[in-house]
Parts: C-alpha cells; sequence; structure tokens
C-alpha cells in the first residue's frame, strides 16, 4: 500500500467573492516528486500557501503524516516560492543563518548544514558578500539552499526553474533528484512540461480551482492515449484498409489509428506481411498535450 | 516566541549597524551641545588678557579681572605710547581728566571691555560721591542686594510651587516635538522595512517560517528599541559633554564674566528652574507616550507599506494616519498658550493627539486622573489598531502588482 506523506481533502479557499480552491485534493506519495500542473491562475499558489499554513483552508484539511496540519510541521517543509527574494543589504551566510534558525534550527546546527551546502553548490566564498552584490541566478542558488537547509521530510518548489539560467537550472534539478534519491518528498509546480516528464513520479492538474486529474504520470498517459502507432517503413506506401484509419500520412511515415477491438499485433502482423517495417512505436502522448486535453474537457 | 526574538534581533542591530545611526547617535549631541558651548568657547577664546594703560588725573583704582589689565602709566608717557601704540604692550589706552574719561586704542574697542571700563568707573565714581557724604565701603556693600524674582501657582490644595512659565514652556515644546519627531522617523522606518521586504520578495519565505503578526511586531519592536537607543544615547552623550564642559570651559568663564552671584552654576541653575516641574513624572510620561505612541501608529504605517509595492504609492493612505500627528504639531503652540482649556484637555484624551499634547500640557501640571485616562485610551487604541493592521499586514505582504484602494483595504480585514 502506497503510504502517504500529505493529503489534501476537499480544501476550499475564498478570497472574498473570488474562488481560489474549490475542493481541492491531492495525495501525495512518501518519496515521490510530485508535480502540480495548471494554467496561471489556476490556485497552485494557494495550496501550497495552504500546505505551508501561509494562509488557511475555509473548509476541508490537511493532513501531514496523517496528523492535521499544525505549526510543528513547519519545520518538516521547505518552501521555495515563486516570488522569492532576499534581503538585499544583509550578508549572504548571516542571512542564511537567520532563515535557518527561523525553521527551528540551533545556531550551531544551522551553521553545519549551511557550509555544507555552500561547499556542495562551490559558493564557499560567498558568504561574507552582501546580497545586492550578486546575480539573480547566484541569489537564486542562495534560495534553494534556504529551503533546504532545514533537511525537511517534504520540500515544495514554486516554479523552480522560472529565472533559472540553463546551467543552474540543470544543478538544481540535479540536487532535486539526489534529494529524492535520499528519501525526501518533493511537489513541485511548473509550466514546463519536458521538466515535468524527466523528473517526476505523479501529476496533479489543477484547473479553475479543483484538481481535474491526479495520479502516477504513466498511468495519466495511458488514460489519454488513443491507440496510434507511429510506422516507418523502407520506401514503400500502406495502402488503405479495415484494420485502422490514418491520421497522418507522409511518405514512409504514417501515424495510425486501429479501429476497435483491433490489436497492435493485429496490425503489425497485417504490415509486415507486405512491407519492411523499420520502426513500429505506440505514440505515448507528451505531458503537454495530456494537459491541453484535460482542460479542453474539463 | 523565539522566532519573534530572532526578528528583533535582526530588525534591531542591523539598523544600528548602519553608518547613518552611528553618525546620528555621535553628531546629534555633539550638535546640540556645540550649538551650547561654541558661543561661550569661541568668547572665551578672544578673551586673552588685555593690558589698558591708565594715565589718571584722579584719584581712582580699577580692578584687574579675567578680561582686563590695567597698568598705570606715568602722565609723560602718554604722548610717545600714542604715537608708537602699534609697538606698545597696550590694547588700549584710557585717559582719565578732570571731567573727561577717554579711550584711544588703534582699533576699535570691543564692547564688553568698553561695558566693563564704564562699569568701574560709574561704580568708584558713585562709591567716591557716596562716601563724601558719609558712607562708607562696607555700609554701601551691605546694601547692595540682588533679587529673584518668583512666580507661584495656587493649586488646590492651596500649597504654592515656585514655576519658571518659561521654562514649563521650554519642556512642554522639547516635549511634544520629540514625540512628533520620534514617532515620524521610526514610524516609517517600519513602513520602509515592510515595503522592502515586499519588494525583495523576501516576506512569502519569511511567513512561510513564521505568523505574519510575529514578522510584523518583530520589525515593530526592533525599530522600537533601535528608537529608545538612540535616544537614550543622546541623553548619555548630551549629559556626559555638557559636564565635560562645564568642567572644562563654563567654570571659569562663567564665574568671572559675571563677577555677581559667583556660586550659579549650571546645575544649580536648571535645579532653580525646574523646581515646580515634576521632571521624573515627565520622563516616565516621555518614554511612556513615546512607546505607547510609536507602537500605535507603526502598526498603522506597517499596514500601509504591506498595501503598497514601492514607497511612492504610500500617499494617499499616509495621510489619513500623518494627519492627527501633524495636527497636533499645528496645535502645539495654542496648547501651550492655554494648557487647560477644552481643546487641550480632549486633545490630550483622543489617543492620535495625545502622545504629543499630553507631553505638552504636562510641565504646566496635569489632573492625574486625565493621564492616567489618556494612557488607558491610548493603550486600548494601540492593541486595537495592531490587531486591525495585523489583519491588512497579513494579506497585504502577499499581494503583488495589484494597487488597493481604500475599499480593498477593509475587504481584508474579513479575510
Amino acid at each position: 500500500m502506497t503510504k502517504y506523506l500529505l493529503k489534501v481533502k476537499n480544501v476550499v479557499k475564498n478570497y472574498g467573492d473570488y474562488v481560489a480552491l474549490e475542493n481541492a485534493n491531492i495525495s501525495v506519495p512518501k518519496g515521490s516528486i510530485y508535480a502540480l500542473l495548471g494554467p496561471n491562475g489556476a490556485g497552485k499558489t494557494t495550496l501550497m500557501r495552504i500546505i505551508n499554513q501561509i494562509t488557511g483552508p475555509d473548509f476541508g484539511e490537511v493532513l501531514f503524516n496523517n496528523e492535521k496540519l499544525n505549526k510543528n510541521h513547519i519545520f518538516g517543509i521547505g518552501y521555495m516560492p515563486e516570488e522569492r527574494g532576499l534581503y538585499k543589504k544583509m550578508k549572504v551566510g548571516e542571512q542564511a543563518l537567520y532563515l535557518a534558525q527561523l525553521k527551528g534550527m540551533k545556531h550551531s546546527d544551522a551553521i553545519k548544514n549551511l557550509k555544507f551546502w555552500f561547499n556542495k553548490l562551490n559558493i564557499s566564498n560567498w558568504w561574507h558578500k552582501k546580497v545586492e552584490e550578486l546575480s539573480k541566478g547566484m541569489a537564486q542558488k542562495i534560495q534553494f539552499i534556504v529551503t533546504v537547509v532545514h533537511d525537511p521530510e517534504l520540500l515544495i518548489f514554486d516554479e523552480p526553474f522560472s529565472g533559472f539560467d540553463p546551467i543552474n537550472a540543470a544543478i538544481i534539478r540535479k540536487e532535486i533528484i539526489s534529494l529524492s534519491k535520499k528519501g525526501k518528498t518533493i511537489i513541485f509546480s511548473t509550466h514546463r512540461m519536458e521538466s515535468v516528464e524527466q523528473i517526476c513520479d505523479y501529476v496533479a492538474l489543477i484547473n479553475k480551482s479543483k484538481t481535474i486529474l491526479e495520479g502516477p504520470i504513466e498511468e495519466i498517459k495511458n488514460q489519454y492515449t488513443n491507440n496510434t502507432y507511429l510506422v516507418e517503413l523502407d520506401n514503400s506506401n500502406l495502402e488503405k484498409n479495415k484494420l485502422f484509419e490514418f491520421v497522418v500520412k507522409n511518405t514512409n511515415c504514417f501515424q495510425l489509428s486501429l479501429k476497435e477491438g483491433i490489436s497492435s499485433k493485429d496490425a503489425l502482423d497485417f504490415i509486415n506481411k507486405k512491407h519492411n517495417i523499420l520502426s513500429f512505436k505506440k505514440e505515448i502522448p507528451k505531458m503537454e498535450e495530456v494537459f491541453i486535453k484535460a482542460i479542453k474537457n474539463a | 516566541m523565539h522566532k519573534i526574538w530572532l526578528v528583533i534581533k535582526r530588525e534591531y542591530l542591523i539598523r544600528i549597524r548602519k553608518k547613518s545611526f552611528i553618525v546620528m547617535t555621535f553628531l546629534g549631541p555633539l550638535l546640540l551641545a556645540s550649538v551650547l558651548i561654541l558661543p561661550i568657547y569661541l568668547a572665551k577664546n578672544n578673551q586673552e588678557k588685555r593690558n589698558i594703560a591708565v594715565a589718571n588725573q584722579k584719584d581712582f583704582t580699577l580692578d584687574d579681572n579675567e578680561l582686563l589689565n590695567f597698568v598705570t602709566i606715568p602722565q609723560n608717557e602718554v604722548d610717545n605710547i600714542k604715537t608708537n601704540f602699534e609697538d606698545s604692550p597696550y590694547y588700549a589706552l584710557l585717559i582719565i581728566q578732570e571731567d573727561t574719561y577717554c579711550l584711544y586704542s588703534n582699533q576699535q574697542v570691543t564692547l564688553n571691555v568698553v561695558n566693563e571700563i564704564k562699569r568701574q568707573i560709574e561704580y568708584t565714581l558713585k562709591f567716591n560721591n557716596l562716601k563724601k557724604i558719609g558712607i562708607d565701603n562696607q555700609t554701601l556693600k551691605n546694601a547692595e542686594q540682588s533679587i529673584d524674582l518668583v512666580t507661584k501657582i495656587i493649586n488646590k490644595e492651596g500649597e504654592s510651587t515656585k514655576t519658571h512659565s518659561e521654562v514649563s514652556t521650554g519642556i512642554g515644546f522639547l516635549g511634544g516635538i520629540l514625540i512628533y519627531m520620534f514617532i515620524f522617523m521610526y514610524g516609517t522606518m517600519v513602513m520602509r522595512g515592510v515595503i522592502e521586504e515586499k519588494t525583495s520578495r523576501i516576506v512569502e519565505v519569511m511567513i512561510s517560517s513564521l505568523r505574519p503578526f510575529q514578522l510584523m511586531m518583530g520589525k515593530i519592536i526592533g525599530v522600537a528599541l533601535v528608537g529608545l537607543s538612540q535616544f537614550l544615547l543622546w541623553v548619555i552623550f548630551t549629559v556626559a559633554i555638557s559636564a565635560l564642559a562645564e568642567m572644562v570651559l563654563l567654570n571659569d568663564v562663567f564665574l568671572n564674566a559675571n563677577n555677581i552671584e559667583n556660586q550659579s552654576v549650571i546645575i544649580t541653575q536648571i535645579k532653580n528652574l525646574t523646581s515646580g516641574i515634576n521632571l521624573i513624572q515627565i520622563f516616565i510620561s516621555f518614554l511612556f507616550y513615546f512607546l505607547a505612541g510609536y507602537l500605535m501608529y507603526s502598526s498603522l504605517f506597517a499596514a500601509v507599506g504591506s498595501a503598497v509595492d514601492a514607497e511612492a504609492d504610500t500617499q494617499q493612505f499616509i495621510l489619513p494616519v500623518t494627519l492627527p500627528l501633524i495636527l497636533s504639531f499645528i496645535l502645539i503652540q495654542p496648547i501651550i498658550d492655554n494648557p487647560e482649556g477644552p481643546l487641550a484637555f480632549w486633545m490630550s484624551i483622543i489617543p492620535f493627539t495625545s502622545p504629543i499634547i499630553m507631553m505638552v500640557r504636562l510641565p504646566f501640571g496635569v489632573d492625574s486622573w486625565q493621564i492616567i485616562l489618556s494612557m488607558t485610551i491610548l493603550v486600548s487604541t494601540f492593541i486595537m489598531t495592531t490587531w486591525l493592521a495585523s489583519k491588512i499586514y497579513r494579506t497585504g505582504i502577499l499581494m503583488y502588482g495589484k494597487k488597493a484602494s481604500f475599499r480593498e483595504l477593509l475587504k481584508w480585514l474579513k479575510y
């Protein structure tokens, strides 16, 4: 049975007349990398703020390790918001120490962990620099460190890759994956679907303040396959037949949609009789397509 | 509690480490002290002992003092000195003839030298004239008396205390203006701090670790401690500088410049002047009204800061907050003219004006029930505004790019 670190049940949040979340439900398995997807304004950030107890839900409940979310859980969660920044006039080390202590760390532990992370990201010599001397990318490394420094069980990143240059984004992605390997649970929101496919196990899709899709990424993709196959032939043409229809027809390359009751084996055998097959591949939808389809259907 | 303490520590340290704080702390009292002391110091330095040559045809004795040294010269040297005045060691030449007194010099003789010589001559003349009619030196000395005109107020118990109304006015004015300055300076400091947190986008990171109220109160208390530190340092430095200055300068200058009432030193002077004014009460009240007034206003300033994205946008919200402050400031003078009138009474009870106006009234004496009422109302208002402000604050700090209106602020109260 899957163990869930975090469960959000029927959460509702209104700001005056504006409905930010209406029946949001997500279940985040322990140790997973969980992506929250959704168009802008769908309620992702509100959901993350509720998990971080920045605001409270109007209805519904949030369970963390099967306990109702409470103040002590702050120490178990690391949050990197989309709108992130640092005190410009403070020194880097001093500031990181301050933020770590606010997460409940003892002074000595905070220093130890910060030194570890500063070394790991090769920025030890920044300790005495002022934040205003850093470039945006440099500052984001500090923001990443202060998110993970107190070694929380759950890490929440809101649009973690926005604003990062490709090199830094790769570094952060690597660190997120290695944290996941150490057993940390990770939730992040993003618009960038390719990063979802690369690193996520689970996704939830939020649209217009509702969760409309949730589950393991492979399952969801399978739900959205429509029995189409890509076939590449060695210089010959496929003729019309009863087994499938053409979605796309190019020279040598075909996208087929199998008719009801026809298995991929039937189609493969049929083509193989007459043609030289170079490749035959089931088309798995990209997350982006699932995303667009799901929103259209909703 | 631990977290709010961390915030207070950061807000406090970051500000007192600023160069501007250190400069202000040392410069403030120095500036103040130098305004008081520089004229005296300069006067003293210019007053090197001057030699006055005296050609005396009458039976005159002139007394040397710190300023002047009288040297009697024979009549036949007068012409010699007059022709070679530049080379003579004399500042001026005084020629006393039967009924004419004439002071020669190659430059404009300063007024205090003229006055001093004139006073001495007149005194000697008067003394000689009186002696002629049989009043001797001692009788004359005994006849001299200087007095101090005392003003007293009669209160309900029928007791009367010595007062100096100019001093009450001065203290009232100073207290009121200091409170006004402190609330304004440190209130806007809180506001700028909140705006800085918003514009630098640190605020969401912060409030994922602690409650918005803790962040706001931590900032407010931290800045309050900065204000108190600055004030106490000013008091300490001013006292220290004044004491030093008195030791070095005032003792000899003051004592010798005025040769009457030699024992008067600045401290006893202050003691005399402020008798009848309860200085300890005023000092404690000052700290109270500074803190409570500041706490009330700074929470409002924090709310204003949270509602905007940049300091330039604060105008529309800041006016209603600062209006009572500015009004009290303008009304200081009328209140001093009539510190017991209905305007004075009501403005020292209404919490938004009471910190300044009560400080103005206190040196003139205020019934204790009024003080207690005013303080109670102020404290309850401060609790209320802090509560309201924290509601606006916790919503406002997470709103980016939206220009809030007053109606929106009211809506935030309900979130």
